[in-house]
């Protein structure tokens, strides 16, 4: 149950190791595994279908490489497939042309259009543009609060705007005031909609009528299941949208209507939303998105991540520490602080292949970030002599450590016992060349994994 | 009709079924509690019930309009009529495979395991699903499409139906009824409490609601005005202040005033963020402070434009603060919410109300039964639509 697609395409292919070329009959079993994982990952069902018959042409015939088992052959077509589906990379938004440029954001209740107009906004300020916000969501109760709140936490104008006002008024008299006091870009925030509710999806189409629209961006949430292409397309008939933003990706969906939403409306991904404080937003990558729809986790932004914070000297030294046998607790703190560098352990957990579904079993070993707090708590309540040579930390010390650091003796043995653990593993895996060599840093985040 | 709220409106009675055509398995196990008409504190019907303030921002004539005519169909027949062409076509998908099929064949089964995980049944549950099914047709030897129908139905149905949850909770003697409301960012939380809330005013009760949100930008206003809309007080604290003592202040006031049910809403979540989990897992003791058998439930609210994920939702939820009760809102858009079905199965949670749209008047109470209708096949009633 917990084994990813890979594995399961081992066992699939085990019986044919050795053919030198991928047949029609031996990938029609595997397909049968990658359909049940872009299903289980949310992506519609036509999508899938067509995307399967257009990877196993692509596949059959394929040469197996000698490097590769044929598994893996076959995840690398598929994974190369769904990367070219899911568009370029980090496509930009469209600021040219005639200036102030518009850009409407549209969705359903609920997807993060707010807050997306208020990331977005963030991040043209700091590029040296001057936005201007517009709350036209007059339905949702303190909808326009709301934008005028986040307004003010990233220093960028708001309209003041109505409930009841039209919403293709407000769009209107805003393009006005924003020629007035110089704006270049003007963001437009519009009340959640159904695709299937005719008037309100007409109230758009006026607007888009009114105004001249640069961007039409479709917010949708990661987290939406089969109609998430029914609702896509919808939305981009009707308006002809020009970008979609992927919201809520930091948790633990699959994320499989990326695929539907591109597929369905040819519309490149342009932002994805990753947690709801205002700096929450990245560009989109397709190989990462393609490697999670997979269930194969998101270790390339692992080890980007890694990459930034650990340095290459401390590296080396660590590697020589190691060696020697000397890795104290001291340096075991501050291996917790590097990964705490790299930002929420959640997140990070998030990207670790298999992850999610270890996380839904009761009592795995999995750190929380309390626990990772905790553990830098207690290893700062000890003396440095503590710190260097574990093994003076007697029942009494334990005690005093416990207190000091306000945690229980329990806890203190416990952090005591992972210490422990990581120097044996760290010892076992002394002569294989896990950690740093010849400034080759592609290999820590292996180390740092466990 | 608040079905699994009985013990408070015993005494009280109950007219609303009137305006079910279908009656819930626990309505009718409520048979005898049916009374005289009018006493004070009735619960009357939605469509009855004195005119709420009309919410300043709708304009929607027609949608309101629809919502006040008397209406005795189904909800689910109610909701396709609103949504027209698209709802129809799935049914006529359906009409079409059922009438046509003699005999069950590859297929036929094809299209039922599309129709399942179409309806964000899952792969796997559909797959299982549909094996169980034809073992069991084989076993009876029949051969019909629509015994495989009914043998399938009849499984989710009892996935909705599986609940450890009693159907009527234990009251306490006295002291206000706790709700608290949780789940992940934008799924409805607010307007759910806002409509949950009117549901109890309208049928007598004295509802308290507390602003536990704390985090969202103008997420204390808007359950405000959801307060002035429903005509309920609301306790809130400042933006940004820490959420367990708005909770805390909020409870007290509650048993203080012998409120009949206090709503706590709180910010919304991803279940993967431990952090938040920890706040949660806090907001709740919290509550038991003041009242330790409080809260009485605590309601996930579930968008049924959820896919797969919502699974994972439900049971870090779960896990973290102990949920008795679902809430499916969106069900007004062309998602199925099938999901739910296995949330239920597997935590054996049952679903309380559903969100058919954004006003007041847009929640029903859980009927399996219609629910797996639309779900699955809602073939013979959309003749008369
Ligand atoms: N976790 C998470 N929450 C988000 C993200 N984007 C928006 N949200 C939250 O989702 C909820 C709905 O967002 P909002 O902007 O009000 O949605 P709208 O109804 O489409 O305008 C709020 O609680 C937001 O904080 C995201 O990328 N991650
Ligand atoms: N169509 C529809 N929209 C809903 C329903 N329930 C809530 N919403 C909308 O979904 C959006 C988010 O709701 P809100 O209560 O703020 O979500 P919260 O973040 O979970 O508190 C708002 O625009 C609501 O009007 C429903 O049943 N149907
Ligand atoms: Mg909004
Ligand atoms: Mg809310």
């Amino acid at each position: 149950m917990f084994e990813n697609l890979t594995d399961r395409l081992e066992g699939v292919f085990k019986k044919l190791r050795g053919h030198g070329r991928l047949t029609e009959e031996n990938i029609e079993e595997a397909m049968r595994e990658v359909r049940t994982a872009l299903l289980e990952a949310d992506v519609n069902l036509q999508v899938v279908k067509e995307f399967i018959a257009s990877v196993t042409e692509k596949a059959v015939g394929k040469e197996v490489l000698a490097s590769l088992a044929p598994g893996q052959q076959v995840i690398k077509v598929v994974h190369e497939e769904l990367v070219a589906l899911l568009g370029s990379e980090a496509e930009p938004l469209r600021l040219d042309g005639a200036q102030p440029v518009v850009i409407m954001m549209a969705g359903l209740q609920g997807s993060g259009k707010t807050t997306t107009s208020a990331k977005i906004a963030r991040q043209l300020k700091e590029k040296g543009r001057k936005p201007f916000l517009v709350p036209a969501d007059v339905y949702r109760p303190a909808a326009i609060e709301q934008l005028h709140v986040l307004g003010e936490q990233v220093e960028v104008p708001v309209f003041s705007s109505s409930p009841e006002q039209r919403p293709v008024d407000i769009a209107r008299q805003a393009v006005a005031e924003a020629e007035q006091n110089g704006h270049d870009t003007i963001i437009i925030d519009t009340a959640g909609r159904l695709h299937v509710d005719e008037q309100l999806m007409g109230e758009l189409q006026e607007i888009s009528s009114a105004v001249r629209l640069s961007e039409v961006l479709f917010v949708a949430d990661a987290m939406t299941g089969q109609d998430a292409v029914t609702v896509a397309d919808k939305f981009n008939t009707d308006l002809e949208i020009t970008g979609v933003v992927l919201t809520k990706m930091e948790g633990d969906a699959r994320g499989g209507a990326a695929l539907s939403v591109k597929k369905i409306t040819g519309k490149p991904i342009k932002f994805v939303g990753v947690g709801e404080s205002i700096d929450a937003l990245e560009v989109f990558h397709p190989d990462r998105t393609a490697s999670r729809i997979l269930g194969m986790g998101d270790v390339l932004s692992l080890i980007e991540k890694a990459e930034q914070v650990v340095d290459e000297k401390e590296a080396k030294n660590l590697a020589k520490k190691i060696q020697k046998n000397v890795f104290t607790l001291q340096d075991f703190l501050e291996q917790l602080q590097n990964i705490k560098k790299m930002g929420n352990i959640e997140q990070l957990m998030g990207m670790v292949p298999g992850i999610n579904k270890l996380k839904q079993l009761q009592g795995a070993p999995i750190p929380t970030e309390v626990e990772m707090a905790k553990t830098e708590a207690i290893i700062q309540s000890m003396t440095k002599k503590e710190r260097s040579n574990y093994k003076i930390i007697n029942a009494s010390r334990r005690q005093r450590i416990a207190k000091g650091s306000g945690t229980s003796v329990q806890e203190v043995n416990r952090v005591l016992k992972s210490y422990t653990t990581m120097m044996k593993m760290m010892k076992k895996m002394q002569g294989k060349s896990v950690v740093t060599k010849g400034g080759k840093r592609r290999k820590r985040p292996k180390g740092l994994r466990r | 009709m608040l079905g699994w709220f009985k013990k408070k409106l015993s005494g009280k009675k109950e007219e609303a079924a009137a305006e079910e055509t279908v009656e819930t398995a626990d309505r009718v196990d409520a048979g005898e509690e049916s009374a005289p008409s009018s006493t004070p504190g009735t619960l009357v019907p939605d469509e009855v019930a004195p005119p709420m303030k009309e919410p300043a921002e709708s304009d929607e004539p027609a949608e309101a309009e629809e919502q006040k005519k008397p209406q005795r169909r189904s909800m689910f027949q109610r909701l396709q009529k609103r949504l027209g062409k698209s709802r129809n076509h799935f049914v006529h998908r359906l009409d079409n495979l059922f009438r046509g099929k003699k005999k069950i064949d590859q297929e036929l089964l094809d299209e039922l395991e599309e129709i399942l995980i179409t309806a964000d049944l899952g792969v796997s549950t559909a797959m299982d699903l549909l094996d169980a099914a034809k073992d069991s047709v084989k076993r009876q030897e029949l051969n019909d499409p629509q015994a495989l129908k009914k043998v399938l139905r009849d499984k989710i149905l009892s996935f909705l139906q599986e609940s450890n949850q009693p159907a009527e909770l234990v009251l306490p003697e006295s002291g206000p009824f706790v709700i608290m409301v949780v789940g992940v960012n934008g799924v409805g939380k607010t307007t759910s409490i806002g409509k949950i809330a009117a549901k109890f005013a309208r049928s007598g009760q004295s509802v308290l609601l507390i602003a536990g949100d704390t985090f969202r930008a103008a997420a204390i206003d808007q359950l405000k005005i959801w307060g002035e809309r429903v005509d309920v007080e609301v306790v809130a604290g400042p933006p940004k202040s820490d959420p367990s003592s708005v909770v805390f202040d909020g409870v007290a006031k509650g048993v203080a005033k012998d409120y009949d049910v206090v709503i706590i809403d709180t910010a919304g979540r991803l279940h993967t963020s431990v952090n938040l989990m920890e706040e949660l897992k806090k907001i709740k003791r919290v509550i038991g402070k003041n009242l330790s058998t409080a809260p009485h439930e605590v309601m996930l609210v579930v968008d049924a434009t959820t896919g797969q994920n919502a699974v994972s939702q439900a049971k870090l939820f779960n896990e973290a603060v102990g949920i008795t009760g679902l809430t499916l809102t969106k069900l007004d858009g062309t998602a199925k919410g099938g999901i739910v079905a296995n949330i239920c199965h597997e935590l054996k949670i049952p679903v309380r109300f559903i969100g058919i749209g954004e006003q007041v008047d847009d929640l029903r109470d859980f009927d399996p039964e219609e629910f797996v209708d639309a779900l699955f096949s809602v073939g013979e009633e959309s003749d008369s639509v």
